[in-house]
């Protein structure tokens, strides 16, 4: 159920003062990735915004992104849920279960049809897929998934399942995984991928949208630009030493101990666009290549299939070796037999030869 | 408009075992079909040995003779630093060193990244030099055939992708490494079909011109 | 595979100049908004959660930057430091939250920061606060020895 009061209002009411308000909006907005000029900004649209209702999806999902969510510590998670939204489903957050949970879902979507917020963690069966693999409150993810988005404003997909497929949809997908996208039809998609996201990206996603009211600027994948606008490659603390040709070759060597760069250990960092490099986990506590793993490149599509984790970027994923030396052996053979059979034609040739004198040759011009 | 990821995963998988086969496949046949094939016996007398000047002038012929210089400068010293260039850039890059290492299970040390870039830099600028002198020479121009210009091509893209991949020049950069290595590919898929063998037979060629002279017994 | 006890720890000792990893261009940015605004009064924020920091930068950072004379604690959400560095002009405005985590870490290049000004919407209201608070009784206003 959504407040009638506005955003300055409630917060007002709850006894939060002007200098309060402010430090909550620089907090939004170094969690959203903006500016510290934009602080002003932030707090003449939250002045303004009014709290929309949030339906919390869960299908095919490890509830890591929720506990990711529940990390994020800017604000806190409970001041986004009473203050900035009105989280009025979310299976592991809610205190109702059962026929009442699936009540309060119903109602929220019904008093708010058009205007509701969506947000899924985990990926689904598609529709062609056995919806045996997994339901609630007896229905499958499929059908609650579309009865969910008929009246919704926008959908997030929280989490690389969710907006990628991820690891249901990994080789050799037994479930017929889908991401939320292939089936949100027209609806605006924000893809939020990661497993899990940065904590205060989820959170940073959401209080974008809640204070601007429209999609942020998005790249191809529909991954906020502000977060998913860099590669960690780019962004990476240890890049001198990628540019300088320092690699660690394994793990605890002089190279790894030293900070070098991780490219060797198969580091994805190149190929992966996210925001762990400057936001960092654990309220920027530390990240993946800080304590010495290579990048899986966990918010990129079908990262589970693209390689070994600890293959370097360059190594192709397949057994090369082997089909090197089945076509060498078959190139050898067809070779050999080629050489063969003109071998013979040659002999074929010399014995059939006809020797010519120079009085024949003479007498027949 | 194409998936970059999945563009990227195609490239690295399926698409870079059908390269390698194709390769491996038609090198092979050539290889042997050149060895099965072998030379006409020689009945004369043999002066000297084969296999040692063989081997030595694999090595001497690297260094174009004076002749050949003073007639083609410019071919000979651009020719040395794109290949060269190649090599380097080629085998002595940490990144193609692991793709090595992963294939056929041997690595060696490679140079810092700024010095690759470098060298790859300047063998760019040098095909493009070679193909400029080509189009622009009278007789290079009369000479050329459509495959010259194909493994030109061939040999230029990978190069040129691999330059642009590293400087992230392209967006995102899943595409960019995977058109890198798409035009690595189509290096490997054309090799076995043209004069591109050359990588392999000037070796054989060479040990041929050199065993042909040790076995009459002149130095070569 | 050596166990986790048998793997050796070193301690990195103190850094010389030359070492200031992913600090140096902060450094610079903050020079750089110092000249401005000791030149045209212009004021500047940085915040250093998006910096690609490695293991002890911000550290380093801080460490140059030193102590000034001003400390301040702003109780709003939970507890925000603002404190001058040995740099005039430059503050930092640390904020966290009612458990004491932060939230964001501001260097500020200004007079004074614009958080610890009197807010606008607050002095339009001062005199009805100051009214309500004389109302409200005169215990709130112990009378002076003087008046």
């Amino acid at each position: 159920m959504a407040y009638p009061k506005t955003l300055g209002e409630s917060l007002r009411a709850h006894g939060v003062s002007r200098r309060g308000f402010l430090k909550f909006c620089a907090a939004t907005a170094s969690m959203m990735a903006l500016p510290p000029t934009m602080t002003s900004a932030i707090a003449a649209a939250l002045e303004q915004a009014r709290r929309p209702s949030v339906i919390w999806l869960s299908f095919q999902e490890c509830t890591g992104c929720t506990e990711s969510l529940t990390r994020s510590h800017s604000p806190t998670v409970e001041d986004l849920i009473l203050d900035v939204i009105s989280l009025d489903y979310h299976h592991t957050l809610q205190a109702a279960s059962g026929e009442a949970a699936e009540h309060a879902r119903e109602e929220a979507m019904r008093e708010n049809f058009g205007h509701y917020l969506v947000v899924v963690d985990g990926s689904l069966p598609g529709p062609d897929a056995n919806p045996g693999y997994s339901t609630i409150a007896g229905i499958s993810n499929y059908q609650m998934l579309m009865e969910t988005l008929e009246g919704a404003a926008a959908v997030v997909a929280v989490g690389t399942c969710a907006a990628f497929g991820g690891l249901p949809k990994a080789d050799p997908n037994p479930t017929g995984a889908v991401a939320v996208q292939a089936l949100a039809g027209d609806k605006p998609v924000i893809n939020v991928p990661g497993c899990p996201p940065v904590p205060m990206v989820i959170t940073g996603v959401l209080a974008q949208y809640l204070t601007f009211g429209k999609l942020p600027e998005m790249d191809r994948y529909n991954r906020p630009l502000a977060f998913f606008g860099q590669s960690i490659h780019d962004r990476c603390y240890r890049r001198p030493f990628y540019d300088k040709g320092l690699f660690a070759q394994t793990f605890d060597d002089e190279g790894a101990r030293a900070g070098w760069c991780l490219y060797r250990l198969g580091c994805k960092g190149p190929s992966t666009y996210n925001a762990c490099a400057t936001m960092r986990w654990n309220a920027g506590t530390s990240w993946p290549v800080e304590a010495g793993h290579p990048c899986l490149g966990c918010s990129e599509p079908k990262f589970w299939d693209a390689g070994g984790f600890y293959d370097a970027l360059s190594v192709p994923p397949g057994n090369t070796g082997g089909t090197l030396l089945a076509a060498g052996v078959s190139g050898a053979i067809i070779g050999g037999a080629a050489a063969a059979l003109a071998k013979r034609r040659q002999k074929g040739d010399e014995a059939q030869r006809q020797p010519v004198k120079i009085d024949e040759l003479e007498q027949k011009l | 408009m194409i998936d970059p990821m999945d563009f990227l995963l195609w490239t690295k998988g399926p698409m870079f075992d059908w390269a390698i086969a194709i390769f491996a496949l038609g090198m092979m046949a050539r290889l042997v079909e050149i060895f099965m094939l072998g030379r006409k016996p020689n009945y004369a007398e043999p002066r000297g040995s084969e296999w040692g000047p063989g081997f030595r002038t694999i090595l001497t012929r690297s260094v174009a003779d004076a002749g050949t210089f003073q007639r083609a400068p410019f071919n000979v010293v651009i020719g040395m630093i794109w290949h060269i260039g190649f090599f380097i850039a080629l085998l002595l890059f940490i990144p193609h060193i692991e793709l090595i290492y992963s294939v056929l299970g041997i690595r060696w040390p490679g140079l810092p990244n700024p010095a690759v870039d470098a060298v790859t830099a300047i063998t760019i600028l040098a095909m493009i030099g070679a193909l400029i002198h080509r189009l622009r020479n009278p007789v290079m121009r009369h000479i050329s055939t459509f495959e010259d210009y194909l493994v030109w091509t061939v040999t230029f893209l990978p190069l040129m992708t691999g330059y642009i991949a590293y400087h992230r020049l392209i967006d995102p950069y899943p595409l960019a490494l995977g058109l890198h290595i798409l035009a690595a590919e189509i290096f490997l898929i054309v090799l076995p079909f043209t004069k591109l063998t050359h990588i392999f037979t000037v070796f054989i060629a060479r040990w041929y011109n050199g065993a042909i002279f040790g076995r009459k017994g002149v130095a070569s | 595979m050596t166990a986790l006890p048998g793997i050796p720890v070193f301690v990195q000792p103190g850094c010389g100049p030359g070492e200031w990893g992913n600090a140096l261009p902060v450094l610079h940015e903050i020079r750089h908004a110092l000249a401005r605004l000791a030149e045209s009064g212009e004021s500047r924020v940085i915040d250093l959660n998006a910096m690609p920091f490695g293991p002890g930068d911000e550290e380093r950072l801080l460490a140059l930057l030193g102590q000034g004379e001003i400390e301040a604690r702003l109780n709003a959400l939970g507890v925000t430091e603002i404190r001058e560095t040995a740099v005039p002009g430059v503050w930092l405005v640390d904020h966290r939250n009612a458990e004491g985590e932060r939230l964001v870490l501001h260097i500020e290049i200004n007079t004074v920061p614009d958080i610890l000004r009197t807010q606008a919407p607050d002095l339009r209201d001062a005199v009805a606060t100051l009214d309500a608070r004389l109302a409200a009784g005169t215990s709130e206003f112990p009378p002076r020895p003087d008046s």
